[in-house]
């Protein structure tokens, strides 16, 4: 391994962090405002022209304030758990390709941290790895609603695990490869070579999915704060709760970013155009999620894992076969 | 409407009461799936996203920005105590009667009285404990000269809650009444501020 190549990738990880640690501090900065905005209220306005700089107070406050660890809490676990979502959340970025190639000084950049083969592979599995914030902070908190919250998480995160991992199970059937560059180039023919128009159901499945895994609102039962205060939050303070904020906030971004490049088609041909389209998708669907927490109610826990067993994972198991069929003959 | 057909409970003919069209719950796993068929397809989950943002795009804000902005409170809004001076003469309307101290149900009313040289009663101290006052109204309502009435005075942000209520500054300044400043409380028998109201000629 040469050295260009080591400083290269911790240059990416530096910018990465930086980029989406205030991407995710600008995400509460948007939904405040968009959830305003839906529900005729004006949102943040005194700190900054329109209320902009409420970010950074709200960072000054989560930075400077007392972490309490309370007293009955099982100390090293409370500790760590925080730190586990937020940097699953960053560790699943790394095979995010966020841009296409570009040359810039005359050095080819690829932005991306790790082109490996099994790249949605990696950023399922380290999002799944993800459930381990709430589920320990939540058991190690000594707050009966924390555990409740624990408990959901738990089932939550592992049952729509099944559904994201058989919805993409047919989109990578027709791929070939694991690899998010291959299925972005895939698509790379233009509108008409998305995945989306050949696997609807898995797209819409993936979405659904991508609810559950992020804990947004159809499916935010897991810190459901009229029924359990803030749930594997509720005893946390300070930065080690503001990490928990981060990796929720991050995790939109990432999944989003996933989403628009499996099934939407990408930053398509690699253009500085394709880059822009790229964003415009991972923003329409971040703002999605806002979108449906305004305007949708929460589901039980209950309906959750009936919604998830009995309908979406059938559906998901048919559409796999469907597509085995359609590629055999 | 009247209401005396409402007062007929009973769902009829004639009643305008009637009972809510409920559909019958699904009982069997079937109907059950087919319930769940129709509500995913009807695109309810669509009315609820358009709906919120028609009213993103309309932009009708409701906000009150505090503040900057405030919404105009009725005139007999209840709020912290104010002592009126009479019009004609400045002096205060007060005469220390203590109805307003008696009838206080949370007796919070506290005043002092003396005989002043003129053989007048004076009033040397009035407070009003608004950790205890209940903002009824009652000491406003039983006075005999609209002497104690409730002001317009809402923000009451300070280091004491005492810093309102005591008699110096509850009652009007002189100032503001020669500038018409002081707002008459509109009850019963109220005086309208004008030409006609003049003092009464001591010497007959
Ligand atoms: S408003 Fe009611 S409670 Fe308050 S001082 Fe007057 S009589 Fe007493
Ligand atoms: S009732 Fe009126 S006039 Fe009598 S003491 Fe109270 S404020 Fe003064």
């Amino acid at each position: 391994m040469d050295m260009a190549f080591i400083i290269e990738t911790i240059a990416k990880i530096v910018v990465i962090l930086l980029v989406f640690s205030a991407l995710a501090g600008l995400g509460t900065y948007f939904e405040r405002k968009v959830l305003a905005f839906m529900q005729r209220r004006l949102g943040p306005m005194h700190v900054g022209p329109f209320g902009l700089l409420q970010v950074a107070a709200d960072g000054i406050k989560l930075f400077t304030k007392e972490d309490i660890i309370p007293q009955n809490v099982v100390k090293p676990i409370f500790k760590i758990a925080p730190v586990i979502t937020a940097a699953t959340a960053f560790m699943a970025a790394a095979a995010i390709p966020f841009w296409p190639e570009f040359t810039a000084f005359g050095y080819k950049v690829h932005p991306i941290v790790a082109d490996i083969n099994v790249g949605i592979l990696y950023v399922l599995g380290i999002m799944a790895i993800g459930l381990y914030g709430p589920l320990l902070g939540g058991m190690a908190s000594a707050n009966k609603f924390s555990l409740i919250s624990a408990a959901r998480s738990a089932a939550v995160f592992i049952s729509y695990e099944v559904i994201s991992g058989l919805s993409l199970l047919a989109p990578l059937m027709m791929v070939g490869s694991l690899s998010l560059i291959d299925i972005n180039n895939y698509q790379a023919g233009g509108i008409g070579n998305w995945i989306v128009w050949s696997q609807p159901v898995a797209f819409i499945l993936f979405w659904i999915a991508a609810f559950a895994e992020t804990g947004r609102t159809p499916f935010h039962l897991i810190a459901n704060d009229h029924e359990i205060i803030d749930g594997f939050g509720t005893e946390y303070s300070g930065m080690r709760w503001g990490l928990f904020f981060i990796g929720e906030y991050a995790n939109m971004f990432f999944i989003s970013f996933v989403i628009a490049i499996i099934f939407l088609g990408g930053f398509g041909d690699g253009s500085i155009a394709g880059a822009f389209q790229l964003l415009l998708k991972v923003s329409f669907f971040f703002f999605f999620f806002l979108w449906t927490r305004a305007a949708w109610p929460d589901v039980r826990p209950d309906q959750l894992m009936w919604l998830c067993w009995k309908v979406l994972m059938p559906l998901a198991v048919v559409n796999i076969v469907i597509t085995g069929l359609v590629m055999m003959f | 409407m009247h209401s005396e057909p409402l007062n007929d409970r009973n769902v009829s003919e004639q009643s305008p009461y009637f009972y809510v069209d409920i559909e019958t719950y699904p009982t069997t796993s079937w109907d059950k799936f087919k319930q769940v068929v129709k509500r995913t397809f009807k695109g309810e989950l669509f009315v609820g996203l358009w709906v919120v943002m028609r009213e993103m795009i309309k932009f009708d804000i409701h906000t009150v920005q505090y503040p900057k902005e405030k919404l105009p409170i009725g005139p007999r809004y209840r709020a912290v105590h104010k002592l009126l001076r009479l019009w004609e003469s400045g002096y205060e309307r007060c005469i220390g009667c203590g109805l307003c101290e008696k009838i206080c149900i949370s007796d919070c009313i506290r005043m002092d009285t003396k005989i002043d040289e003129n053989s007048r009663k004076e009033v040397t101290e009035y407070s009003i404990n608004l950790g205890r006052c209940i903002f009824c109204g009652y000491c406003a309502e039983v006075c005999p000269e609209l002497a104690i009435v409730h002001g317009q005075r809402y923000e009451n942000g300070s280091e004491q809650r005492a810093h309102f209520v005591i008699k110096d500054d509850m009652l009007t300044p002189l100032d503001w009444l020669t500038s018409g400043q002081q707002a008459e409380f509109p009850g019963f028998g109220a005086i309208t501020p004008n030409e006609s109201v003049t003092k009464t000629p001591l010497a007959y």
